[in-house]
């Protein structure tokens, strides 16, 4: 299955941001325009490399692909190991498909410009590497390192309380990720022991049935640290703060992909690797999903800036997400993953737009505007569609994301998913009162009487993410039938071990009906 | 089964005519934009009416476009189907909406947004049919929340009044709750069925599973959906957005109450009858639910005094008949209402849009009075609806609520169908006491409304005729037994089965002779008070009984009160007291406990060489310690 290659593809993948990001140090920094150029050109081939990779990809197959095994520290047993499935490609391709336009997104950024693309780039290789990496310590560098580029775009081009927002964004984090660590040494000794083999590769890992007890522990420290990132209820308050201080871009980011680590995580490290246990606790996890999907949408729904409010929704929306994990069955899972790209796309569109509007008023306060469809049309219908694909209109992405979510949810927890089902009121509740603040109504402020609507740049920022927002809704089956192979074998790994419980049942065989013509 | 890759363009032409406007629009013009969006419909209609015309006997066309989401066992295609229940409602939806879409080329010329009008407009025809021609639950789902966005668009159409907005977002928001209740049964349905290995949404394949369900399943799947109708159709306790919707243009109150959205409810129930049939539990509460509020919403629109409010309640009231014959299990009839009802709805609606236009955007009925003269089309077509609707003999109205109340008398529900009696002479009044108001009397406009007054051009008023024809001949499909015997049911036999008939025929004349007295009285009590020469039409009439119905029973009041207050109360508790402050300051807690914590650590990192040694073989002992623990 996983054949030994030494660097290919992927790490080529990992590799472009940095060379930009090289380049960048050689160029003047007065020349922002070139910068801009050389910046923007390097996640663009970035993304037209994942192209090439997801051209290759084998979406009937549910091992792992283009993998790249090279010993890093062979004394401890540690590996550069990369290797790519249907779960991950989806996500690496989300996140190099929006780097281009955060970038072009980021044209108002006026001060060090340099520095904040090459962090930029930096941070677009600590995502795809944490996406790619087999390895659990070659992981956890990946995982680290996407702090420190975020950390400064946050602390140095955010609004006025970013150094709060950076630090706390930073605490947060760390204080997850150490116990991972301990974690994660911890597995790999217990793993020596038994095997006599030293190792990181999570794929061998899986191997490893651990007793319960101890899986117990294991799964606390690692799901500690990805709930962070999610954020998952009650750890979010590092995210309200986070996104109002930090750039357009950086909110972009940090909702559209970075928060998607979290929910990787759990799928990817924290649930095959110690099922036992986390099907022991799944009640918890369900629970804390569910008063998140609720929470979040009462406490967007006072909020009066609109960035605070896209932050808390997308704090109800991860809770949606973290559901499907939770149902451990193919609908649950299958309807996460695509809701992650979802959401990737429609508040990381939201954000975009939120900054555009920021750009021209230096506010973000819902009271400031009122009536602009008058003056911005285009806007106005932009967001009016990426208002109802956030809501989960039947037709846009999010629908396909959320109905399946809730599904795979009922079948395994009918109260909780009915409960979980009402944050979809909510959800139309605080986006349509937003949505009614800052467009419809008398164009009272003068302030509001001048403004430009989009022009090109920004058109074609939020073009191609219309485009998939439409495309997702109406056609899903490309995306989703890619996936199912790689759930499916990640849904076995979590529940062929032993102790699994018959309540927890999935269809694995889940061969497709063939009827139609 | 026949099947057919012609039905998909049913809905496709109106979506393609709506991106067309909604790109090129403004480069085509306003006129050519909007006879575009009327000959996407009317090429819909052309196609309906082919494919009503083909359709075998007994038999379904089918059009699989492709699979839409497959996840493991569960998959969901993009598929439609006709059947004959879908036929009738194919013709409604794009007959009506392009009688709809032609009126307003001369309701809409003037106004400088007609362009996204026409859009908002396709889009919602091409929801209607999904709602109608999808082949599973799913797909009558997107239909379902699609009319929803677009009676959101079009209610808000007139954006500038914050008014308009928020009766756009009640509208969706309400619709949403229902939603829930719906999307719930979808679940249970699955769940249910999947548990026994049986994975479908499918009508046809449900109605073979369906003996895989306990009654009790049934019953609470059913109830939920019912739900679900509750929000889309107006029904109690959750009719408050209807009226409301009168915010928007007047052809899209046409539309929403007559030929989409609104019959959306008992569509679907008429959809899943082998699922409602066999839920008597739910039955008897649709029954009771119908008669409700048919019978409320009668009495609130006794006493309004804005054009279109009238009409409105009129809807409910009407849609609340439809849910009564649903819960005899007569959907036949209950479908034979919706068909009528489109008729002389859409017909009063535009009628009311032309009176409107007219006046110059006048909707206050004291206002008006003794059109008659200066509208002639208007008019006559307006009494030809008003007579349908009250139910006067050999109109549409007369044989679809004649049937509705037969179908309860005979299955001995007494109560209710003296609640629809009582509710039937209640809509003969105050549909009189509008037409009085409206076109009868002297005219109480102001003198510059006067001075403008007009009948409306062709286009306004070649469709109000026709409406108008249909409010008298479309009943004539659906006649009695005594008569020429029903066409109708006939039709939709495949569907429902055969309609059994109770009771004697003599029976029947009573009960038929009851309800025309009842509505002979109405008429006459609503022109005794304000059509009789020196009535006072424009006085208030005091009395507690009619302030509470004038105010809608308070029901928004009530709402507001005690659900929506203390709703928002628990939210901003969440807001700003929970979240910055107890959960928040617990990660803040621990950051002051560790600030706390650092300045011992502090002491220890001394510096000390010694100090560390010890520490160290401290620490060292202590870990040979656990392990040895571990190893005995």
């Amino acid at each position: 299955m996983m054949s030994a290659q030494g660097f290919g593809d992927l790490t080529l993948l990992l590799a472009i941001p940095v060379i930009g990001a090289a380049l960048l140090l050689f160029l003047p920094r007065r020349q922002s325009c070139a910068l801009f150029t050389v910046a923007l050109l390097a996640s663009a081939a970035a993304f037209l490399w994942s192209l090439k990779i997801f051209n290759r990809f084998d979406g009937g197959s549910g091992a792992m692909q283009l993998v790249e095994r090279v010993a890093w520290m062979p004394a401890v047993g540690i590996q550069y190991l990369l290797g790519i499935d249907g779960i991950s490609i989806f996500l690496v391709l989300l996140t190099t498909f929006l780097m281009p336009l955060a970038l072009l997104a980021s044209w108002s950024v006026r001060d060090k410009v340099k520095e904040y693309l090459i962090f930029m780039l930096l941070l677009e290789t600590g995502m795809l590497g944490a996406f790619l990496a087999l390895d659990l310590v070659l992981f956890y560098v990946f995982w680290e390192v996407m702090l420190v580029p975020m950390y400064f775009l946050i602390g140095v081009w955010g609004g006025t309380r970013r150094i709060y927002a950076a630090l706390k964004f930073v605490l947060f984090t760390m204080a997850g990720s150490l116990l991972m660590l301990v974690a994660i040494i911890y597995l790999a000794t217990r793993h020596a022991q038994m095997t006599q083999a030293l190792t990181f590769d999570v794929m061998q890992l899986y191997e490893l049935h651990l007793p319960v007890e101890q899986q117990f522990w294991l799964f606390l420290a690692f799901a500690l640290s990805f709930a962070i990132k999610v954020p998952l209820f009650p750890f979010h308050t590092w995210l309200p703060d986070a996104h109002v201080e930090a750039p357009t871009a950086g909110s972009v980011i940090l909702a559209g992909v970075l928060l998607k680590l979290g929910t990787y995580g759990f799928l990817r490290f924290a649930l095959p690797l110690f099922p036992d246990a986390a099907i022991a606790l799944m009640p918890y996890l369900i629970a804390l999903s569910v008063i998140g999907i609720v929470y979040g949408a009462l406490v967007a729904m006072m909020q009066t800036d609109i960035k605070k409010l896209v932050a808390y929704s997308s704090v109800s929306h991860l809770g949606f997400v973290m559901l499907g994990l939770c149902a451990l069955n193919m609908q649950g899972v299958q309807g996460s993953l695509y809701q992650m790209l979802n959401h990737g796309l429609s508040t990381g569109a939201l954000f975009l737009l939120v900054g555009m509007i920021y750009d021209r008023r230096h506010t973000r306060l819902i009271s400031e505007f009122g009536g602009l469809w008058k003056q911005m049309p285009l806007f106005s219908a932009l967001l009016l569609v990426v208002t109802f694909s956030s809501i989960g209109l039947p037709g846009l992405n999010g629908f396909v994301g959320e109905f399946l979510i809730l599904l795979g949810a009922f079948r395994v927890t009918p109260a909780w998913t009915a409960v979980a089902a009402s944050g979809v009121i909510l959800g139309a509740v605080y986006m349509l009162w937003m949505f009614r603040r800052v467009i419809f109504g008398p164009l009272n402020n003068p302030e509001n009487q001048k403004l430009q609507d989009l022009n090109s740049r920004e058109l074609i920022i939020l073009t191609p993410i219309i485009f998939l927002i439409v495309l997702m809704g109406v056609y899903p089956q490309p995306f989703l039938s890619r996936m199912q192979p790689a759930v499916e074998a990640n849904l076995k790994r979590i529940l062929a071990m032993p102790a699994a419980p018959a309540a927890v049942q999935i269809e694995v065989s889940g061969e497709p009906k063939n009827d139609g013509r | 089964m026949m099947s057919s890759d012609l039905l998909r363009w049913i809905p496709l032409i109106p979506l393609l005519a709506s991106a067309i406007n909604l790109f090129f629009g403004r480069a085509i013009g306003k006129r050519p934009a909007g006879a575009l969006a009327s000959a996407a419909v009317g090429a819909s209609f052309a196609l309906a009416f082919y494919v009503f015309w083909q359709l075998p006997a007994s038999g379904v066309m089918r059009d699989l476009v492709y699979t839409w989401i497959q996840s493991g066992s569960f998959q969901i295609n993009l598929s439609f189907q006709v059947d004959a229940l879908t036929a009738v409602m194919l013709l409604i939806v794009t007959g009506i909406g392009l009688l709809i879409h032609i009126y307003s080329l001369g309701y809409m010329a003037h106004d400088a947004d007609m362009v996204r009008f026409f859009v908002y407009l396709n889009l919602f025809i091409f929801f209607m049919l999904v709602l109608v021609m999808g082949d599973n639950l799913l797909l009558l789902f997107v239909g379902w929340e699609g009319v929803g966005l677009c009676s959101y668009l079009l209610i808000g159409f007139w954006y500038h009044d914050p008014n308009n907005a928020i009766a756009g977002n009640k509208a969706f928001i309400v619709n949403r709750i229902g939603d829930l209740g719906f999307i719930l049964g979808i679940f249970i349905l699955v769940a249910e069925l999947a548990r026994q290995g049986v994975w479908t949404l499918d009508f046809a394949e449900l109605a073979k599973q369906v003996k895989l369900l306990s009654p009790a399943t049934i019953t609470l799947v059913t109830f939920l959906l019912f739900i679900g109708a509750t929000g889309k159709s107006a029904q109690l306790p959750l009719f408050v957005w209807l009226p409301d919707a009168m915010a928007g243009p007047t052809p899209v109150s046409a539309l929403i109450h007559a030929a989409t959205m609104v019959t959306a409810g008992v569509y679907m129930t008429a959809r899943l009858h082998f699922l409602f049939a066999l839920a008597p539990a739910t039955l008897a509460l649709i029954a009771v639910v119908g008669a409700a509020t048919a019978f409320f919403a009668a009495t609130i629109a006794l006493t309004q005094n804005d054009i279109k409010k009238v009409l409105a309640y009129s809807t409910v009231s009407q849609l609340g008949y439809m849910f009564l014959a649903v819960g005899m299990g007569a959907f036949g009839a209950a479908i034979f209402h919706v068909f009528t009802h489109a008729f002389f709805k859409a017909c009063l609606f535009l009628g009311s849009g032309s009176v409107i236009h007219a006046l110059g955007g006048e909707q206050d009925m004291r206002k008006m009075g003794g059109l008659k003269s200066h509208m002639p089309r208007t008019y006559w077509t307006y009494v030809v609806a008003t007579l349908a609707i009250a139910g006067a003999p050999f109109t549409a109205g007369f044989f679809s609520k004649d049937l509705i109340l037969w179908q309860t008398f005979s299955h001995g529900a007494i109560a209710l169908w003296g609640v629809g009696l009582v509710t039937a002479g209640m809509t003969a009044f105050y549909m009189f006491r509008q037409l009085f108001m409206v076109f009868h009397g002297e005219c109480r406009a102001d003198e510059h409304a006067k001075a403008h007054l007009h009948e409306s051009p062709a286009v306004m008023t070649w469709p109000l005729m026709i409406l108008a024809a249909g409010s008298i001949f479309t009943g004539w499909l659906g006649a009695p037994e005594y008569l020429w015997g029903s066409r109708w049911d006939h039709w939709l036999e495949p569907i429902f089965g055969k309609v059994a008939h109770h009771g004697a025929v003599s029976t029947e004349l009573l009960v038929t002779g009851l309800t025309l007295a009842v509505v002979a009285a109405g008429i006459y009590l609503a022109y005794l008070m304000y059509g009789k020469p020196g009535a006072q039409p424009a006085s208030v009439p005091s009395g507690l009984l009619h302030k509470i119905s004038l105010n809608k029973y308070y029901v928004d009041e009530i709402y507001d009160f005690a659900l929506v207050r203390p709703f928002t109360l628990v939210a901003k508790f969440f807001a700003s007291i929970v979240d910055p402050w107890v959960i928040d300051g617990a990660v803040n807690g621990v950051a002051a406990t560790t600030r706390g914590l650092s300045t011992i650590w502090r002491g220890l990192q001394s510096g000390n060489v010694q100090h560390y040694a010890a520490m160290f073989v401290t620490g060292a002992l202590a870990l040979l310690a656990y392990y040895l623990g571990q190893l005995s």
